[in-house]
């Protein structure tokens, strides 16, 4: 085991790397870093010396080859922590990236929480009794789900909650954006719950869709299953075979999935984070494009790609660790 | 001595998308202890669903109806808490595919200690654990201790078969169904499962049914025999008789169609079994039969005794003169 | 396998089963049995109708306010008699403006899906097949190009495209329908060719192609003539798939500006979304409602289409009777 989790380890620097490289390129033609700085700071434009300083200094050189030295000196300046400031206002990029990631954490691992006790129970509770009524609510209600976009449901409930609410009630149930009201400093576990509410609802919805069908397709899989039958023929009980039979079965894919899931938490919030204004990485990455801002937006995918990287050893560790049958080689 | 396992008038049937299926219509038998009753037949004859029916097996779309005694225990329309108690105790199965039929992602010795525990309330785990250890050297699995701590896929096939039989047999059941335990292994394999089972038999006196489709198992294993058609049973006897003097058409069909030295050719029962959403009036085999008259048509023959053993064919006293 | 009618008869009454069901015919039999998806199905049908004969079922111009302002104030009037869904901020119709806008999404989604399904039929069936050194490639690059979160793919896609300078003259200007279908396209084959190479794999192992391969077909015409028509299925789920994904991310992408938008009051599902962000804070609900509510039946009932789709042709599925 340790040495499948070395080698893939290792297999994974190159992989981040011919990734990295190839956003390096991309980002470069996309945001034209240089055309985004003169735009940002528009009387340095006017010096041709200043704007030579600046293409040396990052890097930006044109053509093939200018692209692989621009993309090697970048990647030594991120090594070792010399990293580009933003184009727009010369900031470090760490420290906002930092926090982006935190609160995108926060509110990616509580949508997942909810997301996943939530849509299991209805996955089983669907499971049980296939193609009665109960399966039927879950499955539509799965659906539907999945068909409510975030960029509508966020919309929806920002006029259900806060504008019409206010309007009925005087004042809005929920905040519509940001993480705190402004100008608040330091934590408030209360305060930061009622903002994250709207964004955990909008992206839980698609996350219960999502595993109540995971669990319901899983579940029926095994129940259908020749050992499901051995259990109930050995005169177990009920209870004993649906648990330590059929679930423990049935979770083995799930926990997989899970797995993938979260990983793509931290760049996959970017709808939710954008229509409530929440200061996760989505945020981060809408504010970097709209501003073309490549020394943020290199950051931001190294750290996007590498959580992908690793959550999906993660994933098959889990599903090794859970199924006997799989030979990690 | 009562029966071990007592049937009276089973019926089974399914609600299916296109209408309502027959597989058992009305059948009657006694296994006693100690015996082994081979049950033989087609696919769709109905021989695994009428005992799958019995052990309450089938899911939510299955109806059963009539009567299935294990020792005084009424098992058709009992409660779940009955059918519970007696699944695994008194009465245990094993399947084809011992693969697919043992949990993979448990250990093996767990899988037999869990069928201890569920029925033998006053083992401790450790206990069962020790017996799991114990049957699954009774079975033959050499170095148990080690093995009882792997998985399903570890194990080959006859192997595997042996882990279903120690499970099976792990509380001493009075009836032990084998549904087609030989199909899915190899020729070398069949014969030393089937003498596992023999033995166990002997000396646990466990009344055992085989079912099967392969003539040459009942032939090496079974006391007695009961052929099953359309979900019906057309014949039964000891199993030399059924051999040597069968009466019914349908299992003198099967025993031509055999392959034997000295014939040129294979000689197959012509047609097909009959659907059965709509099944036949009459005797279900009469489209196959190179005997049947109208008064084939009319109501279902019953068992009765002609020469050796006792056959479901109204024509049987006539059929026997022309032979 | 053929019956004669004579011999039906006689043969019914002694229960041997003549009729068989092809399976295209079991798979409509189970389909229509999903009542979810048949009405599905009736809803897409008036929608697509009310979309394509659009002059016609429209009540004002894509573009053109209900009436003069100077006549009486026409910006956002909640819904009444003259226009059904109320008006946005040019006093334009929403309910018209609605049709139009899923003319666009629509026609986005179709183009989309037909492309990435060719492309990705082709591609998928050609890796499962040929299996190896280039399955393994193909594998590899979908498989991180999906691992990576949609939207930020597209987005940069997006950008690289647009800034190349001889792609636009190919493909159009940045904010043209033409430029979103390529976009979508691009990226929309991969999820299909997975699918496809999943199913090739299955039925590459079956007798059948092992008997064209020794009658001496080529790859090729065991790729046309065998292993397709038997995963047609699984193609046509694909198919709604696509369409619904493309039309979802057309509208992602509208909703932040990054879709097409060829001025001059046009407009897609995305767009209308888009703009009722707008509408939240001072509380036009209609605009937001109605467009909402629209995408979301349209997603659902091709939703429902895949899903009746994939249970009916899903061999699993298949009452067994013994």
């Amino acid at each position: 085991m340790l040495r499948y989790i070395l080698r893939r380890l290792l297999w994974a620097i190159p992989t981040l790397l011919l990734v990295t490289f190839v956003v390096y390129c991309a980002l470069r033609i996309a945001t034209n870093p240089l055309a985004s700085y003169a735009r940002s700071n528009p009387r340095l434009a006017k010096q041709p010396a200043k704007m030579a300083q600046y293409i040396e200094v990052n890097g930006l050189w044109d053509g093939p080859g200018g692209y692989v030295r621009g993309y090697l000196k970048w990647l030594t300046g991120f090594v070792t922590g010399d990293w580009q400031p933003s184009i727009k206002g010369s900031r470090p990029v760490w420290p906002n990236l930092k926090d982006a990631l935190v609160n995108s954490v926060r509110l990616g691992l509580v949508a997942s929480a909810v997301g996943i006790l939530v849509g299991l129970t209805l996955g089983v509770f669907a499971a049980l009794r296939p193609g009665k009524l109960r399966d039927t609510v879950v499955n539509t209600g799965a659906l539907i789900g999945f068909s409510v976009q975030p960029f509508i449901s966020a919309v929806l409930l920002q006029l259900l909650l806060s504008v019409q609410w206010s309007k009925w009630f005087g004042e809005p149930l929920l905040p519509t954006s940001g993480m705190y009201p402004p100008g608040h400093k330091g934590f408030d576990l209360f305060l930061m719950l009622k903002y994250m509410a709207m964004p955990v609802i909008v992206v839980s919805i698609q996350s219960v869709a999502a595993y109540s069908r995971y669990m319901r397709a899983s579940l029926l899989d095994v129940l259908s299953s020749d050992y499901l039958r051995t259990a109930r023929a050995k005169g177990i009980s009920e209870r004993r075979v649906l648990v330590t039979h059929a679930l423990r079965n049935a979770l083995v894919p799930i926990v997989t999935l899970a797995a993938l899931d979260i990983g793509l938490v931290v760049g996959g919030l970017i709808i939710s984070e954008g229509v409530f204004e929440y200061p996760g990485m989505g945020m981060f990455f809408l504010t970097a494009q709209s501003n073309g801002d490549f020394p943020e937006l290199m950051p931001w995918m190294v750290v996007i790609t590498s959580s992908v990287i690793v959550f999906n050893l993660l994933a098959d560790l889990a599903y090794a660790w859970l199924d006997p049958r799989i030979r990690l080689d | 001595m009562s029966a071990a396992l007592s049937v009276r008038d089973l019926r089974v049937s399914f609600k299916t998308l296109l209408g309502t299926v027959q597989a058992v219509r009305g059948i009657n038998f006694d296994v006693e202890p100690g015996e082994v009753l081979g049950v033989v037949g087609e696919s769709g004859s109905g021989k695994s669903v009428s005992f799958l029916g019995i052990m309450g097996l089938l899911g939510r779309s299955a109806v059963i109806e009539g009567s299935a005694k294990v020792g005084d225990v009424e098992l058709v329309g009992a409660s779940p808490r009955t059918m519970r108690k007696v699944r695994g105790s008194e009465m245990a199965m094993i399947f084809q595919d011992p693969l697919s039929a043992l949990n993979p992602v448990h250990r093996v010795g767990a899988q037999v200690a869990e069928m201890l525990l569920a029925h033998q309330h006053d083992m401790t785990k450790a206990q069962a654990r020790a017996r799991a250890i114990e049957l699954l050297d009774i079975v033959g699995i050499p170095q148990p201790d080690q093995r009882a701590r792997q998985y399903a896929h570890e194990f080959s096939g006859g192997m595997r078969q042996r882990v279903m039989i120690a499970m099976a047999i792990a509380n001493n059941p009075k009836v032990l169904i084998a549904d087609e335990p030989t199909t899915a292994l190899d020729v070398t394999v069949q014969a030393q499962i089937l003498e596992v089972i023999d033995r166990i038999r002997k000396e646990m006196g466990t009344a055992v049914v085989l079912i099967t489709h392969d003539l040459g198992v009942v032939a090496r294993m079974a006391d007695r025999v009961q052929v099953m058609y359309a979900g019906r049973v057309v014949e039964r006897g000891d199993v030399h008789s059924i051999f040597q003097q069968p009466d019914h058409p349908y299992t003198r069909g099967l025993l031509h169609s055999l392959p034997g030295l000295g014939r040129e050719r294979l000689t197959p029962i012509p047609g097909a079994p009959p659907n059965m959403l709509q099944p036949p009036s009459g005797c279900a085999f009469r489209a196959r039969c190179a005997h049947a008259t109208e008064a084939c048509a009319g109501e279902l023959p019953e068992l009765v005794s002609v020469r050796r053993t006792e056959t479901a064919c109204v024509r049987a006293t006539e059929l026997e003169v022309i032979s | 396998m053929t019956d004669t009618t004579a011999s039906t008869a006689s043969d019914a009454s002694i229960g041997v089963l003549t009729e068989s069901i092809s399976p295209r015919r079991m798979a409509l039999k189970r389909y229509m049995n999903n009542r979810a998806a048949v009405v599905s199905a009736v809803v897409l049908l008036v929608i697509v109708l009310f979309v394509a004969l659009a002059p016609f079922t429209t009540r004002y111009g894509i573009n053109e306010s209900i009436y003069d302002a100077e006549e009486a104030p026409n910006q956002f009037l909640t819904p009444f008699g003259k226009a059904w869904f109320g008006t946005d901020g040019n006093g334009r119709d929403l309910y018209s403006r609605i049709i139009f806008g899923a003319r666009v999404s629509l026609l986005i989604g179709l183009f989309t899906g037909l492309i990435s399904v060719a492309i990705g039929t082709v591609v998928g069936a050609f890796a499962g097949l040929k299996g190896g050194r280039l399955d393994d490639l193909i594998m590899r690059m979908t498989d991180i190009a999906l691992a990576l979160p949609f939207l930020v793919v597209l987005v940069i896609a997006r950008g690289v495209l647009e800034n190349v300078s001889w792609a636009t003259s190919v493909i159009g200007e940045s904010t043209s329908v033409r430029f979103t279908v390529i976009l979508l396209a691009v990226f929309g084959w991969m999820g299909v060719a997975r699918l496809v190479r999943g199913q090739v794999k299955q039925l590459k192992e079956r007798e059948f192609v092992e008997a064209a391969r020794a009658l001496g077909a080529t790859t090729p015409r065991i790729m046309f003539r065998h292993l397709l028509p038997n995963a047609v299925g699984q193609i046509m789920v694909a198919l709604t798939l696509a369409v619904v994904g493309a039309i979802t991310a057309e509208a992602t992408l509208s909703f932040f500006g990054w879709g097409p938008d060829a001025g001059s009051g046009m407009t897609s599902l995305g767009l209308l979304i888009r703009d009722s962000k707008k509408a939240v804070p001072p509380g036009y609900w209609w605009l937001v409602v109605f467009p909402g509510v629209f995408f979301v039946i349209l997603s659902l009932c091709i939703n429902f289409i895949g899903d009746g789709l994939r249970d009916a042709v899903d061999p699993k599925m298949q009452q067994e009777v013994k």
